[in-house]
């Protein structure tokens, strides 16, 4: 039923916005906490599944090939911004350099404690990247600079800004939003936002 | 689904909106709405609200109008009383304020808003006790622009300080909420639950000035918009 008086800007949907979203020209920022503050020189992310483990510092991540994604970003919070460009490292080239084994699941950590929760599927067989780069920047504090990870098929939240550890694990675990009622796979394209959907 | 029960002008530029919800469960201070509205073509935007009502109030959001803001002009300029909107919630479990967190880990509130980032904040010293020492930072660029500022004024048990950024006016503090401001609200004894909200930019600055100053940077909860 349509909400009186209400007609909306002009539409400009072009089969890339999903459902509950609108196209922000911007980069909104969304933090639990406070942005974390680490420098390129303190960085360091170590990939691991138990048995074996693997640490980068910014030196060793740039060793690997780096590789460069345009893509839409979709966050929870219902806006979408389109045509972003990030630079960085492939998640399936930093597991196969790890030589990690093969697990179903990724739990993500970052610098300031966030974690979630993504499968391994989704890191190696899309476009999931190790970012260092933004729009051919380096990337701001803000927005998960020096190093986050992105997921741009999934909700944002599923990106971890401040990336430091990947654990690998038979088993899914909750992470940070997963635990606290948001959707455990968060699919912009299905709605997934809260538990139930 | 919800109906618009009644309508509060705060500012020129920001309503609240008090809504009427059939079986509407207490909500967590801090929580927000989803509201979606849809086109006569179908086309529907949906955005989150927090709710500035407390837990024991009708559901309530307050929303400022933003340049190019195709839902909160709608909000602000369009709504009428008796008009249905479809809701969503409430949601959200982190950037949350209940008395069970008072009790289990008890400490100060302090409550630091820009803007409308006052909503949620509104809705945490509603359900807090007078036994929770409370201190309200408000940063708004004008007088005109203080949204609850009647409240605001009466309010009795907290410590309320409100700067004005763009206006000198008898009764508020000239400029921004900087190191000082917050170090004199972190205080010395037992570190306070700390909430900020508002616009990005504020959020940044005021987190980052505060995080030197205050002994437990896990007890700052932080909510940006725009």
């Amino acid at each position: 039923m349509a909400t009186r008086g209400f007609t909306g800007r002009p539409r400009t949907d072009d089969g890339r916005v999903p459902p509950g979203q609108y196209v922000v020209d911007d980069f909104p920022v969304l933090t639990a906490g406070p942005t974390v503050g680490v420098t390129e020189q303190e960085w360091e992310l170590t990939v691991g599944d138990g048995n074996t483990s693997k640490s980068y510092d910014w030196k060793s991540l740039h060793a690997l090939p780096i590789e460069s994604i345009t893509v839409d970003i979709h966050c929870v919070t219902h806006w979408t911004k389109l045509d972003t460009e990030w630079e960085g490292v492939r998640v399936s080239t930093l597991f196969e350099d790890a030589d990690v084994g093969d697990y179903d699941f990724a739990l993500v950590s970052s610098y300031g404690d966030y974690t979630t929760n993504v499968p391994v599927s989704d890191l190696v067989d899309h476009d999931a990247l190790i970012a260092t780069r933004y729009d051919g920047e380096p990337i701001d504090a803000e927005h998960g600079g020096p190093v986050r990870l992105v997921v741009p098929h999934l909700y944002f939240w599923k990106s971890a800004k401040w990336v430091r550890h990947i654990r690998l694990a038979d088993e899914d675990e909750p992470g940070f939003w997963e635990a606290a009622g948001y959707h455990s796979y968060g699919d912009p394209w299905r709605e997934q936002r809260y538990y139930a959907d | 689904m919800a109906t618009v029960a009644k309508l509060v002008e705060e500012t020129s530029s920001a309503r609240t909106i008090v809504f009427d919800v059939p079986q509407w469960k207490r909500h967590c201070a801090g929580q927000h709405l989803d509201l979606r509205l849809t086109a006569p073509d179908g086309y529907q935007a949906t955005r989150s609200y927090s709710l500035s009502s407390g837990p024991d109030e009708a559901p309530q959001i307050t929303v400022e109008r933003v340049d190019d803001g195709e839902v909160s002009s709608f909000l602000v300029d369009i709504v009428e009383d008796g008009d249905t909107l479809e809701i969503r919630g409430a949601v959200g479990g982190y950037f949350v304020w209940t008395p069970r967190l008072a009790s289990t880990r008890p400490a100060p509130l302090l409550l630091i808003g820009g803007g409308s980032g006052i909503a949620p904040l509104r809705a945490m010293w509603r359900s807090a006790t007078t036994n929770v020492p409370t201190t309200i930072l408000y940063s708004a660029q004008t007088h005109e622009r203080v949204i609850y500022r009647d409240e605001l004024a009466a309010h009795e048990s907290a410590t309320v300080k409100i700067h004005l950024t763009r206006q000198e006016h008898d009764g508020y503090e000239t400029g921004r909420i900087d190191s000082r401001a917050l170090n004199a609200a972190v205080g010395t004894g037992t570190p306070p639950h700390t909430y900020v909200c508002g616009p990005t930019a504020f959020v940044e600055a005021v987190t980052q000035a505060l995080m030197p100053l205050h002994p437990d940077a896990s007890m700052i909860r932080t909510e940006r918009f725009g």
